[in-house]
């Protein structure tokens, strides 16, 4: 019995430091995802050429919002293969919509 | 010995999934989400579409300013990594950390909700650019108030539940409720980066 206390203490102790390692990495990704955020209003408010700067600011925004589904939202955990699905078919959904949308105001 | 399944005496490592309820929430929640994805998808394409008939008003380069629109960005993540925190105590079973941290994430989201309302006010009464100026205007406010609405919907949902449970500390029947709350703040900043690039970062270039 005693044992048995003992390795239930010691497999939590596991999982909390597990967790605080965890931990560190969602404040090194929070301080990434700041740095993106600087970078993009920076260089908007550079007055950088059109042509150079929005496919950059969209590239740090989807890099962002990786980071916060896989990092603070979790996907990267086991056990998220349904939200996964879940997610990734809502965002081809999306991504016919937005293109449907701007293809229809072309001409 | 009682046996109080939703109170056990060592809460396990992940509380939110120990409850068939609980692992139910979860799916169930993301499936809520994908579908919010395609949902704000049609809004952003709208505006898209439609963000440069301003029919003869003003023009998103004349009315947004970035400053604003940066502290508001800054706000919202840092509300983001304080909903990690107050997880992360959940998950090792503090519940007044938890009920802290996530007090302050309710502040931040206070504090984005108020300078969004006072942005919209500014544009009202200084540019007269309201919902029913422009096409652009309909498409302005409904994607960006949409995501206010959702704001102002997870900030009265954070609190009702941390009202609720109070007094009642934390167990495998509430653990799922402050997780998906969480989700769905995660969630309320993927949509606003989204929105800051395109709609603000975009409109001024």
């Amino acid at each position: 019995m005693a044992e048995n206390t003992n390795s239930v203490q010691n497999e939590l102790d596991y999982h909390k430091k597990k967790k605080k390692e965890e931990m560190k990495q969602q404040v090194i990704t929070f301080a990434l995802m700041i740095v993106f955020t600087i970078i993009a209003f920076t260089m908007v408010a550079a007055g950088l050429d059109k042509l150079f700067v929005i496919p950059i600011i969209v590239v740090l925004a989807i890099v962002q919002v990786i980071f916060q589904l896989y990092y603070f939202m979790h996907m990267s955990h086991k056990g998220h293969e349904l939200p996964a699905i879940m997610m990734y078919g809502g965002i081809s959904v999306a991504f016919l919509t937005i293109l449907t949308f701007l293809v229809l105001i072309w001409w | 010995m009682s046996h109080d399944t939703l109170n056990p005496e060592v809460m396990p490592s992940e509380p939110e999934k120990a409850t068939l309820e609980g692992k139910n929430k979860f799916l169930g929640f993301w499936f809520f989400l994908g579908g919010e994805t395609v949902l704000f998808a049609s809004l952003f394409g709208t505006y898209l579409a439609l963000r440069n008939s301003n029919n003869g008003g003003p023009t998103s380069e004349e009315l947004f300013g970035l400053e604003l629109v940066f502290v508001m960005t800054m706000l919202l993540l840092t509300s983001s990594l304080t909903s990690v925190y107050a997880m992360y105590h959940m998950k090792n079973n503090d519940f007044r950390k938890m009920q802290i941290w996530l007090g302050i994430t309710v502040a931040l989201g206070l504090g984005f909700l108020g300078f969004e309302i006072y942005e919209f006010y500014h544009y009202i009464h200084h540019y007269e650019f309201t919902f029913r100026s422009s096409a652009f205007g309909s498409a302005f406010y409904t994607l960006v108030g949409f995501h206010g609405g959702h704001v102002l919907f997870g900030l009265l949902w954070i609190i009702t539940i941390m009202a609720r449970n109070a007094k009642r500390g934390l167990n495998l029947y509430n653990a799922p409720k402050f997780y998906i709350a969480s989700l769905y703040w995660h969630f309320i900043d993927v949509v606003w980066v989204f929105i800051f690039t395109v709609v603000y970062l975009m409109g001024v270039i």
